[in-house]
């Protein structure tokens, strides 16, 4: 069977130990987390874990499965065959210099990258986008010199229930 | 009402009416020692932590109802480890309580402090640390409901030594629990589907395992089996889920499963599996397990279907429930078995049966570890509740010992844990004071909490062990000869104690046979005294269990010992 990315969303009541609880079965089952992002929901007690995993149809249904037998897990979705968006954020920053400013600026430009922050040496980028938008921006980048780098996991959403 | 922490746990522990507590005290929970000091609740004091857990273990799958035990923090608390690891993979019902340092301490590494709630998060059905006086009623209350409801299993409760004397409002009728079971109701269709799988099917077989056993679903699954004749073979874990003495009855299926059972299994064309999750030592080679039949699984546990085996139909729901609405479903729709099929079948059974039945050679100079099982039952009239160790003792039990009833073995299956039988017998006993119990151990197991034999004479808990010693690690050597050319590494165990001695040190009785003639008189004796027994059974050391599937073959390809089949 077919081996691929699955974003897998996770409703969870939102207690001390619930990632843990999460990341340890997985863990624990012998699956990997490519990427994970957490937050609350509109309710304060209620959570919503988004991680990456690369397995085959019946790898996914087996760590579904597993997940749900946590008693503060609510839900398990796979988004994967479904209508969704997906996004990452990435912040960047590129330490400027004589030879690269007026080029580093012009991309930035060119491709209406957010700048949080700049100063004499240097300048910090927000780019959102979905996978291959960030690497792509990524590319671009590193010809520049990447100073450092920060990223956040994927999350996602479905367009309808 | 204000009450004091401790007084709230002796409160709820009431309500859920615990009858006896397993545990050892420390100083992290002195303060609820104190509280049962003055209270009327019975508690047994264990002489190691794995001892309380295995022995509420034994209590549990027993009498069906939650088993309960109390150690300290830090090693206390990491000492129940094996044993909520053991009552996990089996599905057994427990509450654990651990103390834990007060709560200013946690996370400063203070004498006794253990993350125990970390450390057995993958071994729990879930577990709770209580940090808030005013949590407690309704974190226990919980607890049970969760070890009890859906798929049942260990929950442990770590409680800091400050919270349990601090003051909480307790009021039993306004605690509010969150329900955590699943009430699943499978469609009409899926009887429907059975319904045509069966008529369809001309070798259709039961497999049984522990699930209908903790889903008390016997007596459904012994209705359907003989109203339509169709024949059962079970997992260690659902011996005694049907009748071992009826003449549908298969045995054990898997790596030492009956011959009949595992052909039986290899050639049926439909398969109703209960209550079990397919483990590697049911199914041998996976690929070619049942390889001829249509498989319907019944499970309470959604994670458990196509987990090892795919099946063509799954069934989520309590066992009981399903198998009831099957009952009526048959009825109603007037299944009737094609009677000449019917009967090839059983009498293709029959056959094999006939070809290799369980059996074993006297040899009139060694004790035969199957024939002290075997009288063990005669003398018994099968009426005994029967605790194992784990290895050959587990399986010869498996195979010569006929349980008629469930919830009449206790055995660790999943995790295989050593030195589980005895204690778990203590608790046994407690919950069945007037019937037998015996421990059939080995003598590598039962080195490693003989310790307990301390707690049954000093509670007069008459247990019976009935070892079966042949100063070996007995299957680990089996595996030796047959894999290992026979290379013994350290699996010979000629340095043990005098077991008649170190019984009576303990202040039990120890008995001995050395020779065939001698088993019978020494079991009749042994289980006449109404005091802790071990009963010192010299058997052949180089016995095996047999038949035996080869680790990664198909359970059709099995080794007979010295009676090899001629195919």
């Amino acid at each position: 069977m077919e081996r691929k990315e699955h974003i897998i969303s996770i409703m969870v009541y939102n207690k001390p130990d619930v990632l843990a609880r999460v990341a340890g079965t997985l863990g624990g089952k012998g699956y990997n987390i490519d990427s994970l992002s957490v937050n609350t929901t509109t309710q304060k007690d209620i959570s919503k874990i988004v991680m990456t995993t690369v397995g085959t149809q019946a790898t996914i249904q087996r760590i579904e499965g597993q997940l749900s037998r946590i008693l503060d897990v609510i839900s398990v979705d796979d988004l994967t065959n479904v209508e969704s968006v997906h996004r990452e954020m990435l912040m960047v920053r590129v330490n400027l210099t004589d030879e690269n400013t007026e080029t580093v600026k012009n991309t930035i430009d060119a491709h209406k990258w957010r700048v949080i922050v700049s100063g004499d040496t240097y300048v910090v980028l927000e780019i959102t986008g979905d996978q291959p938008q960030i690497e792509f921006a990524l590319a671009r980048l590193e010809p520049f010199g990447i100073a450092d780098i920060t990223r956040t996991g994927l999350i996602a959403l479905k367009l309808d229930d | 009402m204000k009450l004091k922490g401790t007084e709230i746990l002796l409160k709820v522990l009431e309500e859920e009416k615990v009858d006896i507590i397993f545990g050892y005290p420390g100083g992290a929970v002195l303060d609820i020692y104190d509280q049962i000091y003055r209270s009327k609740v019975n508690h047994v004091l264990v002489r190691h932590e794995q001892g309380a857990v295995h022995a509420a273990d034994g209590y549990a799958r027993a009498t069906g109802r939650v088993g309960v035990c109390l150690v300290t923090s830090g090693p206390g608390a990491t000492n129940t480890v094996t044993g909520i690891a053991t009552a996990n993979m089996d599905s057994i019902p427990l509450v654990v309580f651990t103390g834990q340092v007060p709560t200013g301490l946690i996370g400063n590494d203070a004498f006794q402090e253990c993350d125990i709630t970390g450390i057995t998060r993958p071994c729990t059905k879930h577990n709770f640390l209580v940090r808030d006086i005013d949590e407690l009623a309704t974190v226990v209350k919980e607890a049970f409901h969760i070890a009890r409801s859906g798929r049942p299993g260990p929950v442990l409760v770590d409680l800091p030594k400050n919270v349990m004397v601090m003051e909480a409002e307790y009021d039993p009728e306004n605690i509010k629990i969150r329900n955590y079971e699943t009430v699943y109701k499978p469609a009409p269709k899926k009887m429907a589907n059975i319904f045509e799988m069966l008529t369809k099917a001309q070798k259709p077989l039961f497999m049984t395992g522990g699930g209908t056993i903790l889903g008390r679903a016997s007596e459904e699954l012994t209705y359907l089996a003989r109203k339509y004749s169709i024949p059962v073979t079970g997992t260690l874990m659902g011996l005694g889920s049907f009748p071992g003495s009826d003449p549908l009855w298969l045995g054990m299926l898997g790596m030492h499963g009956t011959y009949y059972a595992n052909m039986a299994v290899s050639s049926c064309d439909l398969m109703i599996a209960v209550g079990v999750r397919f483990d590697d030592r049911v199914t041998g080679k996976i690929e070619t397990f049942a390889p001829n039949a249509k498989i319907v699984q019944i499970d309470i546990d959604p994670s458990s279907i196509n987990k090892n085996v795919v099946v063509d139909l799954p069934i989520i729901g309590h066992t009981k429930s399903v198998l009831t609405d099957l009952i009526k479903f048959l009825d109603e729709h007037h299944y009737v078995p094609n009677e000449p099929q019917r009967q090839a079948w059983l009498g293709q059974i029959d056959e094999w049966k006939g070809k290799v039945p369980l059996a074993y050679e006297q040899n009139g100079r060694t004790i035969k570890p199957q024939h002290v099982i075997e009288t063990l039952e005669r003398l018994t009239g099968g009426d005994a509740l029967i605790t194992t160790e784990v290895g050959q003792n587990q399986m010869w039990t498996a195979q010569f010992f006929k349980f008629d009833r469930p919830n009449t073995l206790i055995t660790s299956g999943g995790l295989g844990t050593m030195g589980f039988g005895m204690p778990a017998a203590i608790g046994v006993k407690c919950a069945f004071p007037d019937r037998h119990v015996i421990d059939i151990a080995g003598d590598g197991s039962i080195q490693m909490n003989i310790q307990e034999l301390a707690t049954a004479v000093q509670y007069n808990v008459a247990i019976k062990v009935v070892l079966l010693n042949n100063s070996y690690l007995g299957m680990v050597r089996q595996w030796q000869e047959l894999f290992y050319e026979k290379r013994y590494s350290h699996t010979d165990m000629v340095h043990a104690p005098d077991f008649v001695k170190l019984a009576e040190a303990y202040g039990a009785v120890g008995l001995r046979a050395t020779r065939p003639e001698e088993v019978e008189a020494v079991l009749k004796e042994g289980l006449a005294i109404d005091r802790p027994v071990l009963m010192d059974f010299r058997i052949c050391r180089d016995e095996c269990v047999y038949p035996m599937v080869h680790p990664g073959a198909s359970i059709s390809d099995m080794t007979l010992g010295s009676r090899e089949l001629v195919n």
